[in-house]
């Protein structure tokens, strides 16, 4: 009963899942997409970590800071975008985003 | 075996409350749902022996992503009842899309797993003398020092960004302008007058 990395990977592809079916099920509420997006890097982290654990090699972790940062600064400019889109429209509706299409 | 439970357990959570963020009727459960997949895989993460990475995951994702996210949703006024619209005729697709999506990267962890590189690897445990944190101090700052400085970078736009997304000027209050208040000279404001002595003067 021995965890290898087998173990891990097949949680973070679970978690990269379940991310994908958030953004599919969930299409017009942009918080829920956003934090399926978290969810998706959350898996890419855990694979990162796991691999750098199991190969003996630190770069692994510090791509995983990376992809930390880069989730941050994601989520803060999204909500941003949010936040704005519902002071010009008073909804958050994904589907009224498309009103400048001709 | 203590290690095996520990691993099985936070899996566990972890899945089942990733699944709960995207199944959940209220965002704000959403996100305490998001809030216990993020400290469930913190401790994976130091079952791996990433103890630096798990408290940064707890820090920046508990303590700023995830209050970011509870605090837009209390601060907007949102019917949330209209946006799960669809999410009926939606979910027969997802399943299949997630299904196939699943059983593909399962495939290929397992074949990673068992004949790639890290075939039947251990994890190294680090010594005493050198921590995880120490570990990775040492390559950020030399081997991935310009990554490092792109990452501050980012992070610098991202802060610029949204200030200038999200600051409006409301019509009708009085800002301070700041340029005005140093620009002003002394002509501007101050008047010399001499007085005659027992009369006063109009302004």
């Amino acid at each position: 009963m021995t965890v290898g990395l087998a173990h891990y990977l097949a949680v973070g592809a679970m978690l990269f899942t379940i991310g994908v079916f958030g953004i599919f099920v969930n299409r017009k509420n942009v918080i829920i997409l956003l934090m399926s997006i978290e969810l998706i890097l959350l898996a890419v982290n855990i694979n990162f970590v796991a691999f750098s654990a199991y190969l003996n090699d630190v770069a692994g972790q510090v791509m995983a800071m990376f992809v930390l940062t880069v989730a941050a600064a994601e989520a803060a400019i999204g909500l941003a975008i949010l936040v704005t889109f519902f002071r010009n429209r008073g909804d958050i509706a994904v589907d009224d985003a498309s009103m400048m299409k001709g | 075996m203590l290690q095996a439970i520990a691993f099985y357990l936070l899996a566990a959570v972890t899945v089942a409350s990733g699944l709960l963020v995207v199944t959940a009727r209220n965002p704000v459960h959403s996100v305490l749902w998001l809030i216990l997949a993020f400290f469930s895989s913190a401790g994976l993460f130091v079952l791996l022996g990433a103890e630096f990475l798990a408290m940064l995951l707890v820090v920046v994702y508990v303590g700023a992503v995830a209050v970011l996210f509870l605090f837009v949703i209390m601060m907007l006024d949102v019917d949330f009842v209209r946006l799960r619209e669809g999410y009926a005729r939606y979910l027969p697709l997802a399943t299949i899309v997630a299904g196939v999506l699943l059983a593909e990267m399962v495939m290929v962890s397992l074949a990673v797993a068992t004949g790639g590189a890290a075939a039947g690897g251990e994890i190294v445990p680090a010594t005493a003398d050198t921590s995880n944190a120490e570990l990775i101090g040492r390559v950020l700052y030399t081997d991935y020092v310009y990554i490092f400085q792109a990452a501050g970078i980012v992070l610098l736009i991202a802060m610029i960004g949204a200030i200038v997304l999200t600051l409006r000027h409301r019509p009708h209050v009085r800002r301070q302008d700041i340029a005005q208040q140093v620009g002003r000279k002394r002509a501007d404001a101050v008047e010399v007058k001499s007085v005659e002595t027992g009369k006063g003067i109009s302004l």
